[in-house]
């Protein structure tokens, strides 16, 4: 239990923090740094036993069959990098509340490390991997938001978007890799897999898993050729840069090597992979810091050469390696955080970090100069301080390499080599800045606060402590820490400031010697300050790289979708003729046996006027009017074939919706252009041609394969239940308004709304004079006694429509379109206003109702205890009718007919009132 | 009888039309019913949650005629799933339009709940052409409501989305009959039954009603090559509607798992695997180019429309590789994948109100007032949909990695997956800390875009619910792995539809012909 | 041989309809649509075979063709009745705000020779 409590208090710190800073940096500080210290303090509190070999293991099942559960562990790795973590975490919150400017927002500073520090927290504590990974991903996410924490500075966003990128590819990487092992496994848990341990190696999988992993700790680690956003993030502020960049997140990276040992070690694809890495990176760093001017940037690459410095002694996998390692892991963390936040100090102090133009700072602030002498000398391996005694385990381990043949003869002198360049560039640093003369400082330094300066010198003397008693201080947590990495197999050692006159002492001679030699050299034969680092970095890559994936990103969706309607209609098409051909490729096409209908000669007549009129709209489609004249015969002729096939309603609707198409189109067109434009090009022509050949030549294969098949279906229910059940003799209109009356309940709903959709989009362009297809007068005249004289007759055979349809061709929808086409002539004949004014209805309220209705009469039937749109029959005697079967599906019908009633003169009225376009510019002649 | 099926169809659409024939009262009135039916619609879609758990599906007989010749509605577990979801969505976008837009939008909530219908009935239907009913409401509704404020990006975009599913409604007109002219049916459980009974000589004709089918939903799905309409539509639409759409694509996600898991499913023998082997790298494809052109986009609503399509190729992803675990994992993301995306709809729109003429573009711009809430409800968001653990994003492609372990696709899947879950996260952090920290002048804009407490609550519920499937992530999984099950067995949805006896449903129907 | 010819009929008008639906503008396209949709309806009805002078009302003498497509047609119809007017409705309205009846709002780089001239 109390794992999570001591992971979950920073957070608490976090949201402290913010609601304290209204109050002022003190209290922002204290409300961080309670929480912390009471977690360090539990942590504290477990220490003792796990210094003695026990490990604190605690889980809560999350998704326990995917194997992500909350479990925690402490051991003593653990514990060293948890210490570090609160520990360092403390003396940052200390040094930050001095380090930060009255109006940068300290709460939103405090509260990001505070999250910072759980996640890392997480890493170290947590039993199930995928929960590592989490954190993993979550440390990504404080560090992007922390070095962009002055988020105006460009440079400070450029960072944060290099080291987010680069570490969140690692993390996907790492969780590629722990799934796979996780697979393997059959588990997740730390400890399931160490007792699989030989399972796991054994799998074919696991040299990928591996170098996946590899890849999530080099990121995250800064390792070369990945090491390029750690220099970038120093953009970040120094508090920052102390507690992320060099002292904890950075480290995480080797923590995973470390914690996934008993896994990964004594294989020799890691072993290679890892020292070469490892040593590259700890060269590399080292040589390329000489030569940094900026404080900050020295510092960053030298914390890039001593990552890589205990990448290569986890990769040299010999237990005494493993425990350099993490001896050197804590030096390093101590050294490198105290020269961090004195490098701060000194930025705060002169106004640069640039030590072309520091020097001379003795004098000013002598205390800062002595503990940041004392951090520099550890960083360079100088005995009395205890970077010399990890360095010193680490010449020892890179002299005997002779299971590394490639590197074996080579090692020792690459590895003093190495740290002849990190005892340069520490000396530079000591030189540079507290000795020679100031060049041009922007102002006279003043007098750090007392406090600022606290946290370094407690991070000093931990250096001189350890340095100088090893035994006494760190030698129990690194003990218990390399037993959770090595396992029982650790030998013997002592980690003691004398060894007597080795090898080891040697090469630490030879590395101090000629470190200072490089660094005079440097100043005095090629003059250091004019030196112009190279610029063609991986940074610099990686910034192309950036910029060029966002543009060749934005082309390519600007080149797929050219926003042409043309186009995308092409590709669907396409692809439906592919969806379409590809079973007959796969099983080949075959009409049926059926026996063919006869064909009569009036049906070839209409079968050619129709086939000729299609080709008709397609030749004269310039010229709209007469375009829609020959659909029109296109239309009629499909009526005549319903009739033809038996299917009356069919013919009849058909038609109706035929004239209402017409006049809508015709009256569409009084405001578009009379005709189009001849554009398309005769390349696009053939494609299109093409397309439709297929498509049509598919549609006319499919039909012809079904129409000789023979026939069987459900229909035969319906003649058995219209009469009894339906009160009907009509099947259709009865499969319409009661069978499937709820398709039709939907069909008004879409017609209302696309009746709707116009009247919006018309909305705003009424005119007050209409415009009508006015007749020359005299017709006009005829035509407007003519509509009066027909619109009570064609009512009178709408009603007739309607009542009948239960049984012969008719019904509700087809008399709202009669009814409407005789309203739709007197609104030709007249003008829009009159007739709207002999009308006085409002058609979307009318559409409403018919909707409401239809519903209503469907609700009866709920109300009745049936399903929705079960209907009710009766038989009541009208005069001059005679009895007609009256259904409750007729009121159903009666909602239809308003609802096409209102649809149709809605959509009509909403078209015909628009406003003429001034004068179109553009577009067709 | 239990009428509790056709509630989340005839909710939304008497109120609408109610608010249709009032189209003259002031628009709180239509608010406060509109709320009213929305939050009932949620209430409903409980109930019917909880009726499912069973396991057996529910069934309504439209109009008291049996089914395979009546009309049915039919809800299983996969069903109700996503009632619940557009539910979920519905209230918080509802909200969202509520603070003054929807008074400038012409008659917004009555489309709004049709489109709910629309959505609704999809969901429900158990019959074949009654969906294609559904599908026009839907499409017709958000017509409407994609071209609010006629500006000319939106009405070129609506008249490119609109011509192309008219034409892919014929398309689909056709394959429901060319599959009804075969198997003589039209009730999808009844259909089930035919097509494994299908003559050889016809199988060539059911598979390309079937692909045809397929080919349409694909369109509603937005996959590549057919989602070009989608990136326009969405990205001017305005963001409530956008955010509804979120919901839009899922439908098209819907009716392909219906038809290849029922029609075409477990039962359906030489038919089955109707999607093999074209939908796992097409599904790729798409998320790859979502991903790829969300890094790109220019703005921040393009972005998310792209971010929409990514998530199509995850699920759909999912769908290709079949199997228990992959549907499921496929469910899950479905579920984040809508809220989120909604979410980010919503996000974009108040940081683009409050940058002037900068808009939602992703590039330097004026510093936008509510920094910090609006970036924490970006970065939540960014983080979500991107999938950084522990948050849904990463749980739902967490579950597909997992369940497409062992399998020949594992490779390209995982890797795809990974890439692509790299650029979403670098995508939304560089569109982050370009529109939020690079900014042109350091004054904020004039409070008057401030987000409203309205807008704030409506991103908080979504947020919510996202968090929610997180930490509910046990219990949701186990619903979403048991509609998996269910879906994986079709017969419990046609024993429950058709019942016990179905001998003689089809006959030869003694035509006249020439007396 | 009823069949081929309806079988025909229909694919040349889908072609037709295909075609101009693929044009530049959007009045070729509403008509394009609409030729589109008469084929569509035609090919339901087909769906349930063609039978001649059997319509599917209940009378004396035996024989009836399938009214379920019939049905369906009916409702095609009045959808795509709908679709159409909407469509027009846009297409007008682009037109107003765009002054091109392109169907990209806009009027494309090369600009046609006007109808007649050609």
């Amino acid at each position: 239990m109390i794992l999570p409590i001591l992971i979950l208090l920073p957070l608490l710190a976090a949201g402290a923090t913010l609601i304290a800073q209204r109050r002022g940096f003190a209290a922002a500080a204290w409300a961080a740094a309670v929480p912390v210290a009471a977690s360090l303090a539990l942590l504290v509190g477990e220490a003792p036993e796990v210094l003695t070999g026990e490990k604190l293991l605690i889980s809560w099942p999350w998704l326990p069959d995917l194997g992500f559960n909350l479990s925690f562990r402490l051991d003593g790795l653990g514990l060293l990098f948890a210490l570090l973590i609160l520990g360092i975490g403390l003396l940052v919150i200390l040094y930050a509340r001095y380090y930060l400017a009255p109006e940068d927002r300290i709460g939103r500073l405090y509260a990001l490390l505070m999250l910072f520090m759980t996640a890392m927290l997480g890493i170290v504590l947590s039993e199930n991997v995928l929960l590592l990974v989490m954190f993993w991903e979550l440390t990504s996410l404080a560090s992007f938001l922390l070095i962009a924490f002055w988020s105006s500075r460009p440079l400070a966003r450029q960072g944060a978007r290099m080291a987010f990128a680069v570490t969140s590819a690692g993390g996907l990487a790492l969780l590629a890799g722990v799934l796979l092992i996780g697979n393997i496994a059959g588990s997740f848990e730390l400890s399931a897999w160490f007792s699989a341990r030989d399972a796991i190696r054994g799998h074919a999988s696991f040299n990928v898993a591996l170098v996946l992993i590899l890849l999530g700790a080099f990121t995250k680690s800064a390792q070369f050729p990945f090491h390029f956003w750690l220099p970038a993030a120093m953009a970040a502020p120094t508090p920052v840069s102390a507690y992320l960049h060099s002292a904890t997140m950075v480290k995480v990276g080797v923590f995973l090597l470390a914690r996934l040992y008993p896994l990964l070690g004594g294989n020799v694809v890691f072993e290679y992979i890892t020292t070469a890495v490892g040593l590259t990176t700890f060269v590399f760093g080292a040589y390329v810091a000489v030569f940094r001017h900026d404080l900050k940037g020295l510092l960053a690459y030298s914390t890039i050469s001593h990552l890589g410095l205990i990448t290569f002694l986890m990769g040299l996998d010999t237990p005494m390696s493993s425990v350099a390692a993490i001896f050197h892991i804590g030096n390093h963390a101590t050294f490198k955080a105290s020269l961090f936040m004195a490098a701060g100090i000194i930025d705060h102090e002169c106004g640069t970090r640039d030590m072309r133009r520091l020097g001379g700072l003795w004098r000013y602030m002598p205390q800062t100069a002595v503990l940041a002498i004392v951090a520099a000398l550890a960083m360079a391996g100088v005995p009395l301080f205890n970077g010399f005694l990890s360095k010193e385990m680490f010449f020892a381990e890179a002299l005997d390499l002779e299971h590394l043949p490639l590197i074996g003869g080579m090692g020792p002198a690459i590895v003093t080599l190495g740290s002849m360049f990190s005892v340069a560039y520490s000396v530079r640093f000591i030189h540079d800045v507290f000795f020679d003369e100031p060049h041009d400082l922007p102002h006279t330094p003043g007098k750090p606060p007392r406090y600022m300066k606290v946290p370094a010198e407690i991070l000093a003397l931990v250096c001189i402590a350890v340095g100088v008693l090893p035994g006494y201080t760190v030698a129990p947590l690194v003990n218990a820490a390399s037993k959770d990495v090595v396992g029982e197999a650790l030998p013997a050692y002592e980690i003691a400031l004398w060894h007597g006159f080795t090898m080891p002492l040697f090469m630490s001679m030879i590395a101090l010697a000629g470190g200072a030699m490089i660094y005079w050299l440097l100043r005095h034969r090629y003059d250091l300050h004019l030196h112009v680092p190279v610029r063609y970095t991986g940074r610099l890559l990686f910034q192309q790289a950036y910029d060029g994936g966002v543009a060749m990103a934005g082309r390519l969706s600007s080149r797929l979708e050219n926003g042409s309607l043309q186009r995308y209609l092409a590709i669907t098409v396409a692809t439906m003729i592919g969806f379409g051909a590809w079973p007959f490729l796969q099983y080949g096409f075959a009409g049926g046996g059926a026996t063919a209908t006869p064909t009569m000669p009036l049906a070839l007549v209409v079968w050619v006027a129709a086939i000729v009129a299609a080709l008709g709209v397609v030749l004269f489609h310039h010229e709209r009017v007469v375009a829609v004249i020959l659909a029109g015969v296109v239309g009629l002729a499909v009526s005549i074939a319903f009739a033809y096939f038996s299917a009356p309603d069919l013919a009849l609707t058909q038609l109706a919706v035929e004239v209402v198409t017409t006049l809508l189109m015709l009256v569409a067109l009084s405001f578009l252009p009379q005709s189009t434009v001849v554009e398309s090009s005769p390349r696009r022509k053939l494609r299109d041609a093409v397309l439709a050949v297929i498509a049509g030549a598919g549609v006319a294969g499919l039909s012809w394969a079904v129409l000789t098949r023979s026939h069987e279906s459900i229909a035969w229910y319906f003649f058995q239940n219209s009469l009894p059940l339906g009160g009907g003799g009509n099947v259709v209109n009865l499969l319409l308004v009661d069978f499937r009356g709820f398709d039709t309940f939907g069909e008004i709903t879409v017609l209302s709304m696309a009746a709707m959709g116009a009247w919006i989009l018309m909305a705003d362009l009424r005119a007050e004079r209409s415009i009508v297809i006015r007749p020359s007068e005299p017709d006009g005249i005829m035509f407007m006694v003519a509509a009066r004289l027909l619109l009570p007759f064609t009512v009178l055979v709408a009603v007739y429509l309607f009542l009948r349809g239960h049984n012969q061709p008719g019904g509700g929808f087809l008399a709202g379109l009669v009814v409407a086409i005789a309203l739709i002539m007197q609104y030709m004949g007249e003008g829009l206003q009159q007739t709207l004014t002999r009308l006085r209805i409002d058609f979307r309220i009318l559409l409403g109702s018919g909707l409401l209705l239809a519903g209503l009469t469907g609700l009866a039937g709920i109300i009745a205890g049936a399903p929705f749109l079960t209907s009710a029959v009766g038989h009541p005697h009208v005069p001059l009718l005679g009895e007609i079967p009256l259904a409750s599906a007729t009121a159903f019908d009666l909602g239809v007919f308003m609802a096409v009633l209102g649809t149709t003169l809605l959509t009509l009225t909403a078209i015909g009132q628009a406003r003429r376009k001034p004068s179109p510019t553009g577009g067709a002649t | 009888m239990n009428h509790l099926l056709v509630a989340p169809i005839l909710l939304p659409m008497f109120t609408a039309a109610l608010l249709l024939v009032l189209h003259r009262a002031p628009v709180v009135m239509a608010r406060s019913v509109n709320a009213a039916a929305t939050l009932s619609l949620f209430a409903a879609s409980v109930a019917i949650l909880t009726q499912v758990e069973s396991g057996t599906p529910l069934v309504y007989q439209v109009g008291n005629w049996p089914p395979p010749f009546g009309i049915v509605l039919v809800a299983d577990r996969l069903s109700a799933f996503l009632l619940l979801l557009t539910a979920l969505l519905a209230p918080p976008v509802l909200l969202y339009a509520a603070q003054g837009w929807d008074a400038r939008a012409r008659y917004f909530h009555p489309l709004f709940l049709f489109q709910l219908m629309g959505l609704n009935g999809a969901f429900l239907a158990g019959d074949l052409f009654n969906l294609f009913v559904f599908f026009e409401i839907l499409l017709i509704a958000s017509y409407c409501l994609a071209l609010q404020g006629l500006v000319v990006e939106r009405l070129r975009a609506t008249l490119h989305y609109a011509a192309i599913n008219i034409a892919a409604s014929s398309v689909f007109l056709m394959a429901v009959s060319l599959l009804y002219g075969i198997t003589g049916t039209l009730n999808m459980a009844h259909l089930a039954e035919r097509v494994a009974l299908v003559r050889t000589e016809d199988v060539a004709l059911v598979r390309v009603a079937g692909l045809l089918l397929l080919g349409v939903f694909s369109i509603k799905a937005a996959l590549f090559p057919l989602y070009f309409w989608l990136p326009a539509l969405y990205s001017n639409a305005p963001a409530p509607v956008a955010a509804l759409f979120s919901m839009m694509t899922k439908v098209g996600v819907y009716a392909i798992i219906r038809i290849t898991t029922l029609i075409y499913g477990a039962e359906a023998g030489v038919l089955m695997e109707l999607t093999s082997p074209w939908l796992l790298p097409i599904a790729l494809i798409t998320l790859v180019l979502g991903a790829l052109s969300a890094f790109g986009a220019g703005r921040l609503a393009t972005m998310t429309a792209y971010l929409t399509i990514a998530s199509v190729g995850t699920i759909l992803t999912a769908v290709s590789i079949g199997g228990a675990a992959a549907f499921s994992a496929g469910l899950y993301y479905l579920a984040h994948s809508t809220l989120v995306i909604a979410l980010l709809f919503l996000i974009g729109d108040l940081i683009g109100r409050s940058r002037g003429d900068m808009s939602d573009q992703i590039h330097p711009g004026p510093q936008i007032g509510r920094a910090a809430g609006l970036g924490l409800a970006f970065l939540f968001a960014g983080a979500t949909v991107a999938g950084v653990p522990p948050l849904s994003g990463f749980l739902g492609k967490f579950m597909l990695l997992q369940s497409v372990n062992g399998a020949m696709a594992v490779v390209p899947v995982w890797t795809v997956i990974l890439a692509t879950s790299l650029l979403m996260l670098v995508g939304c952090a560089r569109a982050g800390s370009i529109v939020l920290w690079n900014v042109t002048d350091p004054l904020p804009s004039d409070s008057a875009h401030a987000p409203r407490a309205g807008e704030w609550t409506a991103l908080a519920a979504l947020a919510a619910c996202s968090l929610l499937l997180v930490l509910f992530a046990g219990p949701v999984k186990h619903y979403t792995d048991e509609t998996a099950a269910q879906l994986l067995s079709p017969d419990s949805y046609i024993d429950a539809v058709l019942g016990p006896q179905r001998e003689g449903l089809v006959r030869p129907l003694q035509t006249g012909g020439l007396r | 041989m009823m069949e081929l010819m309806v079988a025909i009929g229909l694919g040349i008008v889908t072609a037709c309809g295909l075609y101009l639906i693929l044009r530049g503008r959007t009045f070729p396209v509403v008509l394009g649509l609409s030729l589109i949709s008469y084929a569509v309806n035609l090919f339901i009805l087909a769906m349930g075979r063609l039978v001649p002078e059997a319509p599917p009302i209940i009378t004396e003498e035996a024989g009836y063709s399938d009214p379920i497509p019939q049905a369906l047609v009916l409702t095609a119809i009045v959808i795509s009745f709908g679709m159409t007017g909407f469509l027009m409705a846009l297409a007008v309205r682009t037109w107003h705000q765009t002054g091109s009846d392109h169907v990209d709002g806009a009027e494309p780089k090369t600009v046609g020779r006007p109808a007649g001239t050609s």
